[in-house]
């Protein structure tokens, strides 16, 4: 990372050293949100052109995503699952690597949670649960894990990899609960068979929104410790900024790849495992939701820190939460929040480009009157 | 079920199948070789064969013409092409990134303009019947071919042939060998790598066009499921080689047909398994074809994929 590098022969007085510590996270901030305002003001002229008020798409968004309580317990459960999807992108991309198939290993660590919900129906919570959360893991980690281990050993694109892999997870979960795991009961809509009571996921003690949101936020704070704080993160990051320097530094980095790509894969699972446990009772079609598309998208406006992850999440989980009624309401067809996603995706990778642009930015070259 | 072909059916079908099914491959396929040997890899294609299809089918049914539709295909396509070109000349934006955008922008806009035409019955793009020998009723169907079909046929050997023998070819295949040796030689390497990339969104839009204006044949938000993606995947098994993938898009064409083809004669046991072969394969393929080492032969030397 160029910014350590550059600390070093900083020769500033102490008070003017922690401005530039500031100055510098403050560009990690501003870029972000003012692209993501950009991307905002282009959807609000995009339905101008529509002949819709941009002020009432976000008035009605404001009030059903977060005016009420109910619109905030709709909003965090919607979050969970987008914390984890995040994650899944998140990780990887720590080590350079853009991953995009965690819907697929959301979708199988469902498939896996429900199954295994169904094996251990006679057990209590209290065993059952950890299990069936342990095995939505151990696939969704081994899936994507895969994907990891195809790019350190044949060099497969993990790009293309990971989404083909989610596409073939579809496909597999189809044939899973219309076929070996269908409950002969569920006639309109295949499934597992419903989980029994005491499996199922309830809700955090007084905020009607169910645990996997606490153990969302949990493990964003666990992953921003791993990358920030341990050896590890830091040799992912190392190996991140220049792979082929890493191996030659001796860091192991087949392990660092295939780690972090499973880890991510198994954290999506757990989203599955949540979605199963907590929100639909059985594994169905209702998993491949495109909770995991919208995660890459959050994971690239937090600029892949875990810790930012959360408060993007809830955003976009808010706009999620509010797209039915502000779309009857308005008369807008569905995709209208895959439109606001694409345009700010794109508004947010153009930032990119803006990095190091601003002298306001970088102290190393306050002193310096020419601006170089 | 009455036919005396018995079995014969399946092959059959599946030979019919890949003809069908293959061209919207081979068009996205044809348009990323471009892009890529140009030096950039546009990951968007998923997207703007999905707006081509939307709008090829939208201009069809407003105009009556199946053919202005894929025009307007065509110019979809190369905005979206432009767009994704413009923005990786920017300074440190990332090709890949900005597919996976531009994929979801594309999608996004589709599904947005593309809900009045679920209904409405669009006009067919013609085809022709060179089954017309035979009495039997699948060899007909299989063998009635789609314009577009031959028309992408001929640009995999038309591009083929400019690669190797014109100046446009040259200047593609230098600027994406050796971003230096472009400057060197006075061309502009963004420039250029903008312009293929627009180019090729236009193939990827007609491609589109073909999804909704002959087979399937019909415009809903199901129309495309990855035949975008496993084109970009394609071209890393055809070797950049425009004619090389003319033979793989036939050959997931017919992986392709295969989910349908079984189900048509009334095997629906897996179905979804079967209905998963062309993704299996596009992994297979990759797996197969990549390289842990970094050269990859005849791959574009500025391409971030095989860096």
């Amino acid at each position: 990372m160029t910014d350590h590098a550059a600390q070093a022969p900083l020769a500033l007085p102490a008070s003017s050293r922690v401005l530039g510590q500031v100055a510098r996270r403050a560009e990690a901030v501003v870029l972000p949100v003012a692209a993501l305002l950009v991307g905002f003001a282009v959807f609000s002229i995009f339905l101008l052109v529509q002949g819709k008020s941009p002020a009432d798409f976000f008035a009605l968004t404001y009030r059903a995503g977060f005016g009420t309580a109910f619109s905030w317990q709709n909003t965090l459960s919607r979050t969970a699952p987008l914390l984890f999807a995040a994650l899944c992108v998140a990780l990887p991309a720590r080590l350079g690597l853009v991953i995009i198939g965690g819907e697929g290993a959301m979708v199988l660590g469902g498939v896996a949670a429900g199954a295994a919900g169904v094996a251990l129906s006679g057990a209590i919570g209290l065993i059952a649960l950890p299990l069936m959360a342990a095995f939505a893991m151990i696939i969704g980690g081994l899936w994507i894990g895969a994907v990891g281990a195809l790019r350190y050993y044949r060099g497969v694109n993990e790009t293309i990899a990971s989404l083909l892999m989610a596409y073939i997870a579809i496909a597999l979960m189809n044939h899973l609960v219309e076929g070996p795991l269908r409950d002969p009961e569920s006639l309109n809509k295949p499934s597992t068979a419903p989980l029994p009571t005491p499996l199922r996921v309830g809700d955090i003690p007084g905020w009607e929104v169910h645990w996997g949101l606490a153990f969302g936020v949990l493990c964003c704070v666990l992953a921003w410790v791993l990358i920030d704080k341990t050896t590890w993160g830091f040799a992912a990051r190392i190996a991140g900024g220049n792979m082929r320097a890493a191996q030659v530094q001796g860091l192991a980095v087949g392990p660092l790849i295939i780690g972090f790509t499973a880890l991510g894969g198994a954290l999506a699972g757990l989203a599955g495992f949540f979605e199963v446990a907590a929100v639909h009772g059985s594994a169905n079609a209702s998993l491949a939701s495109g909770y995991g598309y919208t995660g890459i998208l959050i994971a690239f406006l937090a600029r892949h820190n875990p810790l930012a992850i959360i408060p993007v999440a809830i955003l976009l989980a808010g706009f999620e939460a509010a797209s039915g009624l502000t779309q009857r309401r308005m008369d807008l067809p569905d995709a209208t929040t895959l439109v606001l996603q694409g345009f700010v995706f794109v508004s947010i990778l153009m930032s990119d480009t803006l990095y190091g642009r601003f002298k306001i930015f970088t102290p190393e070259r306050w002193r310096t009157g020419d601006g170089k | 079920m009455e036919n005396d072909l018995g079995l014969w059916v399946i092959p059959l079908a599946i030979l019919g199948g890949a003809i069908r099914v293959s061209t919207p491959f081979l068009f996205v396929s044809l348009g990323e070789v471009l892009t890529e040997r140009s030096g950039r890899i546009n990951l968007g294609l998923e997207g703007t064969l999905v707006f081509g299809a939307m709008s090829g089918y939208a201009i069809a049914y407003l105009t009556g013409s199946p053919w202005l539709g894929v025009l307007a295909a065509a110019l979809g396509g190369a905005f979206f092409g432009l767009t994704h070109g413009l923005i990786c000349s920017l300074p440190r934006v990332n090709d890949i990134a900005v597919g996976i955008a531009i994929m979801i922008l594309g999608m996004g806009l589709a599904f947005y303009f593309g809900k009045p035409y679920v209904q409405p019955v669009a006009p067919d793009l013609p085809s022709i019947n060179f089954g017309w020998w035979s009495d039997v009723p699948q060899v007909k169907a299989a063998l009635r071919v789609n314009v577009l079909f031959l028309i992408g046929a001929a640009l995999a050997f038309g591009m083929w042939w400019m690669f190797r023998a014109t100046k446009v070819g040259l200047i593609v295949r230098v600027v994406g060998d050796s971003t230096d040796a472009a400057r060197a030689m006075g061309l502009r390497p963004a420039l250029i790598r903008t312009l293929a990339t627009a180019a090729g969104g236009a193939f990827a839009g007609v491609g589109g066009a073909y999804l909704s204006l002959f087979y399937p044949g019909s415009w809903n938000e199901g129309i495309s499921s990855g035949q975008g993606l496993m084109a970009v995947a394609l071209v890393i098994f055809a070797r950049w080689n425009p004619i090389a993938c003319f033979g793989a898009a036939l050959l997931f064409g017919g992986a392709g047909a295969l989910g349908p083809t079984l189900q048509s004669v009334g095997i629906s046991e897996g179905y979804y398994l079967f209905f998963a072969a062309p993704y299996v394969l596009t992994l297979g393929v990759l797996i197969a074809t990549s390289s842990p080492s970094r050269a990859m032969t005849g791959a574009p030397g500025e391409l971030s994929i095989t860096k």
